[in-house]
C-alpha cells in the first residue's frame, strides 16, 4: 500500500491559469520518488501540497491527497495540519531561513514531540541529543543551547534533518535540499539524508534537479514539465529507456560521468514544442469537460 | 557586553542632549515677550516693586549671568524657586511627576493591549473582513488627536452614560494613606482595591484617550511586520509541524515580529508623554502637563525650566529603555 497516494490533483493561481495539471503519484512507505523536471515545473508545489502549506495566493481545483489512508483535503484545516504533522516532515531547501533566529535549537526539534505528539520535555530533549548525535553534530549539548546564527549552513541542515526525523515520520518531504549549500558539504548532507530515510524506513518524496542525485537515491521518479506529470516510472526503466521525448533529453542534458566532456545539452527545441502542445492539449481538454 | 557598550554610549549622548535642551529653554523662554513679576504684582505696583523684585529673583544681571547662576544650581540639584509658588522647583517638578508617569505607563499598556490584540486578530484572519474592519478602525484612530478623542470620551462616558470621573485624579473626599505620589501602584501594593478602582475610572478616559492613536500606530507596524514575517521559512516550516495559525503567529512570528515595532513604538511613546500636557488639562488631572500650562501662563521661568528639563530626562530615558529592550530580545545584538 503507498503511503502517499496524489491523485488528479489540480492547483491554480487563484482566477489564474493552472500550476499543477492533474498530477497523480505513489510513494511506497520507505520508498524514495525522485520530482525533477525544469525550474517552474511545479515540483515544490506538489511538496506543498502535500504538506498543507500552499501559498494563499494558489487554489487547489481537484484531486486527493491520501496520505496514510485520509484524503487530507476532506479535512478541516486544523485537523489536516495535525495529522500532517504527526505522520509527515519537510526538510527544507535554505538552512539559512529555516531555523527561528529567536529560539534556540532543542526547542526547535523538540517542539512537535512535545506539542503535537505530547511527549514530555525529558523524553524530547533525549530524544533530540539522539539524533544530534545521529546527524554527526559534535556537542549536542552545546548545540541544543545554541541559537541560530552561531551556526554554520551545514550544521543547520543536519539540524534540521534531526528535526524532520525526530517524530519518525513515514514521509519526508526534501525539496532541493543541499542546493543551497556549500558544494563541499552538499554530498555529505545527500549520503546523511539517504543513510537516515534508509535505517529509518522513511518514504522521501525528493525534489532535485540532479538526475545524477535520481540515480543514486531514488527508487521511482516523476518528470514534470509546466505542473504536469510528462512520465512516472521506476529509475532503473528511466535510465535504461524514458518513454517520453521530454524525459530522454533531460536525460542527454545530464552530463555523463562517463563523457564528462559530452557536457550540457539543451534540451532541442522539437523536443519543447512537442510536450508544449500536450500541456495545450491538456488545458483544452479539461475545458471542455 | 553589548549592553554595557550600549548603555555607556547612551549615558554620553543622552548628557550632551540635556545641556543642548538646558541652553535652548532658557533663552528661548527669556527672549519671548511677558515678564513674570509683572504678572505676579497685582495691578498697580510700580516700576520701582518691579525692579526691586525682579533684583530678588535674579532677573535683572545679563542673561549670561543669570544662567550661569541656574546652571551651577543645577548640577547641584537646586533648580531654583518657583516665582509664583515661592517653593523650591524640584520638589514641585518630583511632586507632579509619579503622576503623569502613571498616566503615561497606563497609556502605554492600553495600546499595547489594544493595538497588539487588534494586530494579532487582523494577522491572524488576515484576507477577511475582520482585518478590513480592523483597517478602517485604525483609520479613524490614526486620523483624530488625543485630544479630540478626549473630549469624545468625555461625551460619551462622562455625560451620556457617566461611568468614569472625568477630572481630577482621585475623588477629594477620599482619606488617602499613601507614603507616595503613586497612587495608583501603592493602592495595589496596600491592596486597597477601593482606592485603585477610584483612581483607574479617574485615570480610565485621558488614559485611553492617549492611547487609541498609539495603538493604531502599534496595530499599523506590527500587522504589517507579522505578514512579513509570516511568509518566512521557518514559519512554513513550523506549520508542517502540526501548529495551527493562531499558535504559528504567537509561537513563530510575534516576537521577531515586534522587534522592528519596539524601536518604533519607543518613538512614539515619547509623543504619548508630550501629549499628556493637554490631556492633563482637558480632565484636569494634577500632572506634570498641567502644572506646565500654568507655569506658561504665569511666566514661571524656573519652573518652565525644570519641567522641561524633567520632560527631556523622561524623553531620553525612554529611548535609553527601548534601546536596551530591543538588544536583550534580539539574541544576534546580545552575543555579537
Ligand atoms: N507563492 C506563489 N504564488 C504564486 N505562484 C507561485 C508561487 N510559488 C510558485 N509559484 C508558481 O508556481 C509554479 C511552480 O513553482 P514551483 O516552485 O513548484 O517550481 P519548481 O519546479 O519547484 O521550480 P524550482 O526548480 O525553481 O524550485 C511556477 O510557475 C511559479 O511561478
Ligand atoms: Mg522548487
Amino acid at each position: 500500500m503507498s503511503f502517499l497516494r496524489v491523485n488528479n490533483l489540480s492547483v491554480r493561481l487563484k482566477k489564474g491559469p493552472p500550476l499543477l495539471r492533474r498530477v497523480s503519484l505513489q510513494v511506497a512507505a520507505g520508498d524514495v520518488h525522485g520530482l525533477v523536471g525544469e525550474s517552474g515545473a511545479g515540483k515544490s508545489m506538489i511538496g506543498k501540497a502535500v504538506l498543507g502549506i500552499l501559498p494563499p495566493s494558489v487554489e487547489v481545483t481537484g484531486g486527493e491527497i491520501w496520505l496514510d489512508g485520509v484524503d487530507l483535503l476532506s479535512l478541516p484545516l486544523a485537523e489536516r495540519r495535525r495529522r500532517i504533522g504527526a505522520t509527515a516532515a519537510l526538510i527544507p531547501q535554505d538552512p539559512l531561513t529555516a531555523l527561528n533566529p529567536s529560539h534556540r535549537i532543542g526547542p526547535q526539534i523538540t517542539d512537535r514531540l512535545v506539542d503535537i505528539l505530547g511527549w514530555s520535555r525529558a523524553d524530547a530533549n533525549r530524544r533530540a541529543l539522539e539524533l544530534l548525535a545521529e546527524v554527526q553534530i559534535p556537542d549536542p549539548d552545546r548545540v541544543m543551547r545554541s541559537y541560530p546564527h552561531e551556526l554554520s549552513g551545514g550544521m543547520r541542515q543536519r539540524i534540521l534533518i534531526a528535526s524532520a526525523f525526530a517524530a519518525e515520520p513515514k514521509l519526508i518531504v526534501a525539496d532541493e535540499p543541499t542546493t543551497a549549500l556549500d558544494v563541499t558539504v552538499q554530498k555529505q548532507i545527500l549520503k546523511l539524508i539517504a543513510g537516515m530515510q534508509a535505517r529509518h524506513g522513511t518514504a522521501l518524496l525528493f525534489v532535485t534537479h540532479d538526475l545524477g542525485v535520481v540515480s543514486k537515491v531514488c527508487q521511482r521518479l516523476s518528470v514534470l514539465y509546466a505542473g504536469m506529470v510528462v512520465e512516472d516510472t521506476s529509475v532503473a526503466d528511466f535510465f535504461a529507456a524514458p518513454r517520453h521525448a521530454y524525459s530522454a533529453a533531460l536525460l542527454a542534458a545530464t552530463p555523463k560521468y562517463t563523457d564528462p566532456a559530452a557536457g550540457l545539452q539543451p534540451v532541442p527545441d522539437a523536443v519543447i514544442a512537442q510536450v508544449r502542445a500536450e500541456v495545450v492539449a491538456f488545458d483544452r481538454g479539461a475545458a471542455h469537460g | 557586553m553589548q549592553i554595557l557598550r550600549v548603555l555607556l554610549l547612551r549615558l554620553l549622548t543622552t548628557a550632551i542632549t540635556l545641556a543642548g535642551v538646558a541652553v535652548i529653554v532658557f533663552f528661548v523662554i527669556r527672549v519671548v515677550p511677558g515678564n513674570p513679576i509683572a504678572m505676579m504684582l497685582p495691578p498697580g505696583a510700580t516700576d520701582e516693586d518691579i525692579a526691586r523684585l525682579s533684583a530678588l529673583y535674579g532677573l535683572d544681571k545679563p542673561m549670561i549671568t543669570q544662567f550661569g547662576i541656574w546652571l551651577s544650581g543645577v548640577v547641584q540639584g537646586d533648580f531654583g524657586t518657583s516665582i509664583t509658588t515661592r517653593q523650591p522647583v524640584l520638589a514641585l517638578v518630583l511632586g507632579r511627576l509619579p503622576a503623569t508617569l502613571e498616566l503615561s505607563i497606563m497609556a502605554l499598556v492600553m495600546a499595547m493591549i489594544l493595538g497588539g490584540a487588534a494586530a494579532l486578530a487582523g494577522t491572524r484572519f488576515r484576507g477577511g473582513r475582520t482585518e478590513g474592519a480592523i483597517d478602517v478602525a485604525n483609520g479613524m484612530a490614526l486620523s483624530v488627536p488625543d485630544f479630540l478623542w478626549g473630549l469624545v470620551l468625555i461625551l460619551l462616558f462622562g455625560v451620556l452614560v457617566p461611568i468614569f470621573h472625568i477630572s481630577g485624579r482621585v475623588t477629594p473626599s477620599l482619606e488617602l494613606p499613601f507614603t507616595t505620589d503613586f497612587y495608583l501602584f501603592e493602592s495595589l501594593f496596600r491592596l486597597r482595591f477601593d482606592l485603585w478602582a477610584d483612581i483607574v475610572a479617574h485615570m480610565f478616559m485621558p488614559a485611553l484617550a492617549l492611547a487609541i492613536p498609539l495603538a493604531a500606530i502599534i496595530v499599523q507596524l506590527l500587522k504589517q511586520s507579522l505578514k512579513e514575517t509570516m511568509n518566512l521559512d521557518y514559519v512554513t516550516l513550523s506549520r508542517t509541524k502540526g501548529y495551527g495559525e493562531t499558535r504559528v503567529i504567537l509561537r513563530e512570528a510575534l516576537r521577531n515580529a515586534a522587534l522592528p515595532t519596539l524601536t518604533l513604538v519607543g518613538v512614539q511613546f515619547t509623543f504619548l508623554i508630550g501629549g499628556t500636557v493637554i490631556i492633563e488639562r482637558l480632565f484636569s488631572y494634577e500632572g506634570l502637563g498641567n502644572m506646565a500650562i500654568d507655569a506658561v501662563i504665569n511666566r514661571d521661568l524656573p519652573l518652565i525650566q525644570g519641567i522641561v528639563i524633567l520632560f527631556a530626562v523622561i524623553f531620553t530615558g525612554v529611548n535609553l529603555i527601548v534601546d536596551l529592550l530591543y538588544t536583550v530580545l534580539n539574541p544576534r545584538l546580545r552575543h555579537g
